[in-house]
């Protein structure tokens, strides 16, 4: 059978190979090439060896977007999951209201990020504007902190689903007997839930480390990298490295920065995928 | 004790409510103020409710859609997210189920690629992507949906893969000697078992399609073509002063129907998502 079957891959794999080749394979090599030139036309490109990449570590607004978006995510992470999870408590107790809840919570997840953006926008500087004090525009730290409550607003709900799924399919009867040995519903929580729940953890964690990390709709409509690049994650400052800069070395130096930026996040991956990994048991 | 959960079940009801309000309020509050005059309000007064002086009923609505061209825009995003997810489903299930049944050299390498593509960044490869696209001609909204299959494989092939290695053999096998070629044998008997798959699939990469702005921005020719998330950023880019009121009645058009199909198909939406996490 399997030997029929392989005769067939222009018909099953052809199609999706092509289209991988142009949209994915092809682009990703030519990237990593492109990372070593420099150019303003594709056309036209020198070699510089590392140069872009030197370059891009004394880019001030690179390191700076880095440690930005390392806060921002590390920030977002915490809270996101920390308050995913407890509503999926409450919401796997059976109490009133527990479906229209879930399906208001996960809204936000369906609207795009650029008009997540600009709702946010208005809402926060209108709050801002209120208390006396500069808007998202002016001040990166409330840039920093808009962009954390919007990422909570429309990352929870989605997280709260798979921490909800994770808790329904921890069996009863392991609760039940927990409960006859006499164990405190705090113990039961940490020492019987959280841990036969650490797939979803890790499935959440990931998803918003690097959802976070590689953020970009929201941070380009909520304060577009204002004050002068102060809350640019990194992200939008490949971005504006690219398009928003004249000078011709620019484009190598942005290419470069996709490469490091990739690099980052495969090890994030990698690292996190590992230490959560460790941590789960069987039940 | 019964009592004492029931109290505390009450309370948990309450505070989960007022979060409810917390969760809409800021698409509430744009509607209210798509609502009012434009130039009528400040940034600090957002939060007065329309009054009968400033109330401007649907003029915003009829503005933003008039000036913007906010129905072509509609239309585009339509067409986009439409073929898009159809190519997706249609080419990534033929490819998935080609790749656990048979075990070679190409279908290790594809598996390889397709968990490797899902790690990389798009900012990785936006600017050669463009490029390619634009060389290629594959700049419009009918044939943009080639690109969004080829980046957008990674995940489709991966969670179509993952479903196939749980489907027993031994039915295909039996159709086999029955006299099916491969190409029927996929159409008649292995689509009708992927259903609740695909419905997963069409439903995250729709979520992604509808909602994405960078990939048709660098595609796409703005003048020409503006997808929803498009034509909202457009409102501040093109224009010196940003029309406010205007852009909050977009902003709602552009989320009622994404509304209406949620609460419809709340859930295979909730369905999809639990499934692309497992296999994610």
């Amino acid at each position: 059978m399997q030997k029929t079957i392989s005769k067939y891959w222009p018909v099953f794999v052809l199609p999706t190979l092509l289209a991988f080749i142009i949209g994915f394979i092809w682009p990703f090599i030519w990237g990593v090439y492109l990372s070593f030139q420099r150019f303003t036309t594709v056309s036209k490109t020198t070699f510089v060896g590392l140069d872009n990449y030197i370059r891009v570590f004394q880019d001030e607004t690179f390191t700076h977007a880095f440690w930005f978006t390392a806060a921002f995510t590390v920030v977002s992470t915490i809270l996101i999951n920390v308050f995913a999870f407890a509503i999926a408590l409450v919401l796997t107790r059976g109490i009133r209201g527990t479906n229209l809840f879930r399906t208001v919570y996960f809204m936000p997840n369906l609207i795009g990020g650029i008009l997540l953006g600009y709702i946010w926008q208005i809402l926060l500087n209108g709050v801002l504007a209120n208390l006396g004090k500069p808007l998202l525009a002016l001040d990166e730290h409330y840039g920093f902190i808009g962009l954390v409550i919007l990422m909570c607003w429309q990352q929870i709900g989605y997280m709260m689903i798979i921490y909800i799924a994770g808790l329904q399919s921890v069996p009863n009867d392991l609760i039940e007997a927990a409960k006859i040995d006499g164990a405190t519903s705090r113990e039961i929580l940490f020492k019987i839930k959280v841990p036969l729940v650490m797939p979803s953890i890790t499935i959440c964690t990931f998803l918003t480390l690097t959802n976070s990390f590689k953020l970009f709709d929201q941070n380009v409509a909520l304060t577009g990298g204002e004050p002068s690049n102060l809350s640019e994650m990194l992200a939008l400052n490949i971005y504006s490295t690219f398009y928003g800069r004249s000078g011709a070395q620019w484009k190598g130096i942005g290419q470069a920065k996709a490469v490091v930026f990739f690099l980052i996040v495969v090890v994030i991956s990698l690292v996190q995928l590992r230490f959560t990994r460790s941590k789960e048991v069987q039940s | 004790m019964a009592k004492a959960k029931r109290l505390y079940d009450n309370i948990l009801t309450v505070v989960m409510a007022v979060l409810c309000l917390l969760w809409v309020y800021p698409v509430v509050l744009i509607f209210l103020n798509s609502l009012k005059v434009e130039g009528s309000f400040t940034t600090s007064t957002v939060f007065a409710l329309p009054t009968a002086e400033n109330f401007a009923g649907a003029a915003n609505y009829i503005y933003g859609i008039v000036k913007m061209d906010f129905l072509s825009s509609f239309f585009y995003s339509l067409v986009i997210t439409v073929s898009s997810v159809f190519l997706i489903l249609l080419c990534c299930s033929m490819c998935g189920w080609y790749l656990t049944r048979v075990n070679n050299l190409l279908s290790k390498g594809m598996n390889l690629l397709i968990v490797f593509s899902m790690v990389v960044p798009f900012q990785m490869v936006m600017f050669t992507l463009s490029k390619t696209a634009d060389t290629l001609k594959l700049n419009t909204p009918w044939n943009i949906c080639i690109i969004y299959l080829g980046f957008g494989a990674g995940l489709a092939v991966f969670m179509f893969t993952g479903f196939m290695k749980s489907v027993p053999i031994e039915i295909e096998e039996s159709a086999m000697i029955d006299g099916c070629n491969p190409v029927q044998l996929f159409f008649r008997i292995v689509f009708p078992i992927l259903k609740p798959t695909m419905i997963s699939t069409a439903i995250l990469e729709t979520m992604w399609v509808w909602n994405d702005y960078l990939l048709p921005t660098l595609v796409l020719d703005i003048k020409k073509y503006r997808t929803i998330p498009m034509a909202i950023q457009y409102f501040r880019g093109g224009y010196g002063r940003v029309e406010l009121a205007p852009m909050m009645a977009c902003i709602i058009i552009a989320i009622v129907p994404i509304i209406i199909l949620y609460v419809a198909c709340q859930k295979y939406i909730i369905e999809g998502v639990i499934a692309g996490a497992v296999k994610g």
